[in-house]
């Protein structure tokens, strides 16, 4: 794989910063079945954040850095909002698009990428908030979908806008009060994992963070799906904390009773046929590989 | 010709682009020092008189030569550390030499540690923090140069010089162009050459400080 690329300047070495040192000595660039389990013995690919304490995206952006399965080669394209405040810490190429645009740059760029480097897997994800995927950048997210442009949208779903003090979103809940939302939403939260599906995406998953095995298999799905296939979409319950008035070690309860049979975040999933297919030539070939292994070190 | 001169700030708050005023670009083998054309020649001598007079001349290598991406880019290295080397051979007592990374570009927030690097959207904070009066941009990808060498004439009274491998920079107070192993090593040479004939600057009131 690509790591090879990745090496610092023997003569400079000393005087690099000792983030990014770490990074080339232990980071997961370039291991096959990188995951969640590697936080903790190896270099992660988020150095820090400056989200509120607690705030479960920093949980969800943990999770998914460890899980993407070529970060060398892959390009994120971020929205303003609280993700943006992170993207500037995070060991992978991303690009901040004007608010609301995301899908529309990652739509440009995965096509550039496929024309200058031809024969080579680069994958494009993007990964916004509700307010930059279902309000203002609807257009750009469903337009995106329609051509079957092929990269994963994340949706980091805090139903509401977080960044700018407590707006309503689209994915707000229905009568839901926030801070400069006084009156109530009126409407009802919108059902975007089903637009989705009916938009042309071939994966699409509805569920929270609190899982990082889930989240792991999703994130993979979906960049894999999005490679080979077509559009995949996440929704992802990250909640705002800090807008629901709860305290710091309250996120992860929060996510647990949000995603309870009948609750909004209960885990659902959409495959289309094709992808379904895929899936299942993955896991075979896992399977082998694994198997493969498994002799290697018994004879050994 | 135009009159305006690319000269240690601090200039303003937004300091106009060099090429706007009408400071353009040396051809092959020529340089430029305040935004005027000279020989290569020149651009050595007075490169190296800079880095000697400085209280703290520092290297700022960017990306191009601090990863090792292909052979090329890891032989630059190697000059720049000699450079460094020569730079703390050849300063005297009461100045100090620094080499600074500029690892990437992303603009790190809230912070970054300014005793260890340098970041082309605040590259001021480097400059302050270090008190560094002169120093010289290598390795940096131009569009990320300018800004930066824009944002230190603005807001600090640094010297900056370009070791620039395209066409130079407009916005440095001294650039080459066509930057090469050789040319890194030449100017090693020439700060080795004018050793002592240079006298460091006495007082630290022009020495980086916002005003
Ligand atoms: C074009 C544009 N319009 C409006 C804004 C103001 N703005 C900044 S963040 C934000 C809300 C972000 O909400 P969301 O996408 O849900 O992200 P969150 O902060 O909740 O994670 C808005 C409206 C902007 N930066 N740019
Ligand atoms: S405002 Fe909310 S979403 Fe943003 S960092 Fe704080 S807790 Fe997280
Ligand atoms: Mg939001």
């Amino acid at each position: 794989m690509s790591k090879e690329r990745i090496k610092i300047s023997e003569d400079l070495y000393d005087i690099m910063p000792s983030d990014y040192q770490d990074l080339v000595k232990s980071a997961t660039y370039g291991k096959e079945d990188r995951g969640w389990k590697d936080i903790g013995s190896s270099k992660e690919l988020i150095e820090q954040h400056s989200l509120c304490a607690g705030c479960p995206e920093s949980m969800a952006f943990r999770y998914i850095l460890a899980s993407l399965p070529n970060p060398e080669d892959t390009v994120m394209v971020g929205s303003t909002g609280c993700t943006s405040l992170v993207f500037p810490m995070v060991a992978v190429h991303n690009i901040h698009s004007l608010f609301g645009n995301q899908n529309a740059i990652a739509s440009g760029l995965k096509r550039a990428l496929s024309v200058r480097f031809p024969g080579r897997v680069k994958d494009v994800v993007v990964l916004a908030g509700d307010g930059a995927t279902v309000d203002i950048g609807l257009d750009m997210t469903l337009q995106a979908w329609f051509r079957q442009e092929k990269f994963t949208t994340i949706c980091f779903d805090n139903e509401l806008y977080a960044n700018t003090g407590g707006q309503e979103s689209g994915l707000m809940q229905k009568g839901f009060v926030a801070k400069m939302a006084p009156v109530g939403k009126l409407f009802d939260k919108v059902r975007l994992p089903e637009i989705a599906r009916e938009s042309g995406c071939h994966y699409v998953v509805n569920c929270t963070v609190s899982k990082p095995s889930l989240v792991e298999k999703v994130i993979r799905n979906a960049v894999h799906i999005a490679r080979e296939i077509g559009p995949t979409y996440l929704q992802l319950y990250t909640p705002c904390i800090l807008e629901i008035g709860k305290n710091s070690m309250e996120g992860l309860q929060e996510m647990r009773d949000s995603e309870k049979p009948a609750e909004r975040f209960a885990y659902k999933e959409y495959v289309s046929e094709p992808a379904k297919q895929l899936l299942a030539e993955l896991a075979a070939k896992d399977k082998e590989r694994k198997a493969a292994a498994k002799q290697l070190a018994g004879q050994a | 010709m135009s009159q305006y001169r690319v000269l240690p700030g601090p200039e303003h708050f937004l300091p106009p682009a060099a090429a706007s005023m009408g400071i353009f670009l040396p051809n092959p083998g020529e340089a430029h020092i305040n935004g005027v054309i000279v020989s290569e020649e020149k651009a050595y001598e007075e490169a190296a008189r800079q880095f000697l007079m400085a209280k703290v001349p520092t290297i700022f290598p960017g990306p191009l030569v601090l990863w090792a991406w292909n052979e090329k880019a890891a032989k630059k290295a190697t000059a720049i550390r000699h450079l460094y080397n020569t730079l703390k051979e050849c300063v005297q007592p009461g100045q100090m030499a620094m080499l600074i990374p500029m690892p990437d570009y992303r603009p790190k927030y809230p912070k970054i540690n300014p005793e260890v690097e340098i970041n082309p959207n605040h590259p001021n904070l480097t400059i302050w923090h270090n008190k560094i009066d002169c120093c010289m941009f290598v390795g940096v990808h131009c569009h990320q140069a300018n800004l930066s060498l824009k944002i230190i004439r603005g807001g600090t009274s640094c010297y900056t010089i370009a070791m620039c491998a395209q066409a130079g920079h407009e916005d440095a107070m001294l650039s080459f162009r066509d930057a090469s192993v050789e040319k890194i090593m030449k100017l090693a040479d020439t700060v080795k050459r004018l050793k002592g004939t240079v006298q460091p600057r006495q007082t630290s009131a022009k020495s980086g400080s916002s005003n």
